[in-house]
């Protein structure tokens, strides 16, 4: 179970779900926004403070005109660790949230001690094209994120309240924002992963097809010292497929070297 | 009233079948089903259409901008613009419009406009669009920042146009340190700026204000929500302190006409049918990409067509002209059809489209000769 709860910052508030004790965790969503609670954040619960803050724009908050592109994102996010952050967080984050994770590395991890990307945006590998969820109507882009149809047939049987589908509708509209152009790419994010130096695990499901699994290697190359984890018959949505073998494949890496 | 002849130059060779087999005629269908020759072929044809127009009397030839589909061979419309200019002496020529937030700097859209209208010594009406949503799939444009793009272009052009250069645009999305414009527009102040929109109350506000007083141009819609549009422009105008002329409203077009009934509606048939289901139809994700329009304005855009159920690409000849989205029949219903629009909004500007969907040349330049004829004096 977790708490709904509200975090403000910059004079935006925005929701936050949060449960469990100890060491913090942060967690940045994806483009789809505030994830449902699941047995991953359940899992994480056991041992750590999870913090999952919805990103300024998406759901009923409000993002103020300041927040237009993922540099406004990361800096946004520096501004949440300096009010939320205290003591270090481990910072995870999930495709959209992992590209914003990596950018606020590269800028300042003083409030970080670790850094777990899944899947995240954010570099190109040339050649190797990556999805097009903005053209994908629904049923093909969940039948596109994840690799068990019947997953992606019950996923697509829930029929969500129209509060649900107008929080949808602003969702969709700020990650536009965000990945429009260039798709899903900051070009110079490349140049400056080299000042990452925290421990850092990348995540990747074998059978991502919206950011195919040669990104995850293309990261691996790019953060000096990173690890790469690719979890087998797994899709774009490591912690929905998976829930436990992703959370068991994080905690075991903040229990080895990122301690 | 006023006429204006205008055409999509839509792709007619296009293999319907090859076509099925994709989810749209914009951006994903494959450019190996354009063949060049019969591409040069049809811009002879449409070209030949639009000057015939001035020689049956239009007061306008117009044509518009759409990117990578078969809906409409015009990326470039000034360039068609250009051929028209040298072809023709006394009919003005419209571009409706240049999607202005797809550029990176409208600066090139405020120097060709000025250029034809040079050319033409001032018989240029440009029209500002902000193209539809496929437009940002095709050319990489965030849909997000359409609406801001769109009015800091416009505040650029026609700055450019109207103030002395050299000055500083400071924008937003647009930042140039000069603007200082060679040639400078033929017309005082600038041209006339139209609107084509598929009538969004923030455009139709916007369009209405008194510092702009922009003609706004209703575009393919069913004849109650064309009344609708442009009485609420009038109605805007009211609020603004004003009465609208109906040199401010536009209506857009498919227009038909021959010696009865039965053959209207069979010869526009192939053609109305075509436009709507093969060449227009988009799905929604290329249709509203997030952003397109605000979100409040897609909230009730969804609600909208959830309430109409509409299955998509089964429009027919029938189900069109019933609504009025097409205007079919013989010079004497077509004319008490437009007349009763006419009457309900003092619409002033009729821009038709007598060219439309797969129809050939022969039919398309039969229609428009009747249409000169039969039509248009009854209801100058």
């Amino acid at each position: 179970m977790s708490h709904l709860t509200t975090a403000h910052v910059l004079d935006v508030a925005v929701r936050q779900l949060r449960a469990g004790s100890g060491e913090k965790i942060v967690f940045l969503h994806g483009a789809s926004g505030l994830p449902q609670w699941n047995p991953f954040f359940e899992a994480l619960t056991q041992n750590y403070d999870v913090m999952v803050p919805e990103h300024p724009g998406f759901g009923a908050s409000v993002a103020p005109k300041t927040l237009r592109n993922i540099a406004d994102m990361a800096m946004y996010y520096l501004d949440y660790l300096d009010a939320h952050g205290e003591g270090g967080v481990h910072l995870i984050g999930h495709s959209l949230g992992g590209w914003i994770a990596a950018e606020i590395a590269c800028r300042n991890s003083s409030r970080i001690k670790s850094l777990t990307l899944m899947a995240p945006a954010g570099v190109r590998v040339k050649g190797v094209s990556i999805g097009d969820n903005f053209i994908w109507s629904i049923e093909e882009t969940i039948q596109n994120l994840v690799v068990d149809q019947a997953l992606a047939e019950a996923m697509l049987s829930r029929v969500p309240t129209e509060e649900e589908a107008d929080l949808l509708i602003a969702n969709r509209f700020m990650a536009t924002k965000l990945g429009w152009e260039p798709r899903w790419l900051n070009p110079a994010l490349e140049n400056w992963l080299h000042r990452i130096k925290l421990p850092t695990q990348i995540i990747w499901g074998d059978t991502d097809r919206l950011f195919p699994a040669a990104y995850g290697e293309r990261w691996r190359m790019l953060i000096a010292n990173s690890k790469l984890t690719i979890l087998e018959r797994c899709g774009h949505l490591p912690h929905v497929e998976y829930p436990l073998v992703t959370a068991q494949t994080i905690i075991s890496f903040l229990n080895g070297a990122a301690k | 009233m006023k006429f204006a002849c205008f055409t999509l130059m839509p792709y007619r060779p296009l293999d319907m079948a090859e076509r099925n087999k994709h989810r749209s005629a914009w951006v994903m269908l494959p450019n190996s089903l354009y063949d060049p020759q019969k591409g040069a072929d049809e811009y002879d044809s449409y070209i030949n259409q639009l000057v015939y127009a001035e020689k049956l009397g239009f007061d306008i030839i117009a044509v518009n901008e759409h990117h990578q589909t078969a809906y409409g061979m015009m990326p470039a419309p000034n360039l068609i613009a250009s051929a028209l200019i040298q072809r023709t002496t006394t009919c003005k020529i419209a571009v409706l419009g240049r999607a202005l937030p797809l550029v990176n700097n409208p600066m090139t859209i405020a120097e060709e406009f000025a250029m034809l209208d040079t050319l033409s010594r001032g018989r240029l009406i440009a029209g500002f669009v902000r193209g539809i949503g496929t437009e940002y799939h095709a050319m990489g444009i965030n849909p997000a920042f359409s609406h801001e793009r769109y009015l800091e272009a416009h505040d650029m052009i026609v700055q450019a146009w109207t103030r002395p250069g050299p000055f500083e645009f400071e924008g937003e999305h647009y930042n140039n340190r000069y603007v200082n414009l060679w040639p400078r527009p033929y017309q005082t102040p600038h041209p006339p700026i139209w609107v084509p929109s598929q009538g969004s109350s923030e455009t139709i506000r916007w369009a209405a204000a008194p510092e702009h007083k922009y003609p706004f141009l209703v575009t393919f819609a069913a004849q109650d929500l064309v009344v609708r549009y442009l009485n609420m422009y009038r109605d805007q105008a009211k609020e603004f302190g004003y009465e609208a002329s109906g040199e401010q409203l536009g209506w857009a077009a498919p227009i038909y006409v021959a010696e009865t009934e039965e053959r209207a509606r069979a010869e526009a048939k192939a053609g109305a049918e075509s436009l709507f289901n093969d060449y227009l139809y988009n799905p929604w994700e290329m249709l509203l990409p997030p952003g397109y329009m605000s979100v409040s304005s897609m909230k009730a855009t969804i609600k909208m067509r959830k309430a109409l159920g509409s299955r998509p690409r089964t429009h027919t000849i029938d189900s069109l002209m019933e609504s009025g989205t097409v205007i079919v029949g013989t010079p004497k219903t077509v004319r008490e059809q437009i007349a009763k629009v006419r009457d309900q909004t003092g619409v002033d500007n009729l821009v038709s489209m007598l060219q439309f969907g797969v129809m050939s040349d022969e039919l398309a330049l039969r229609n428009m000769e009747l249409f000169a004829s039969e039509v248009m004096p009854h209801l100058r």
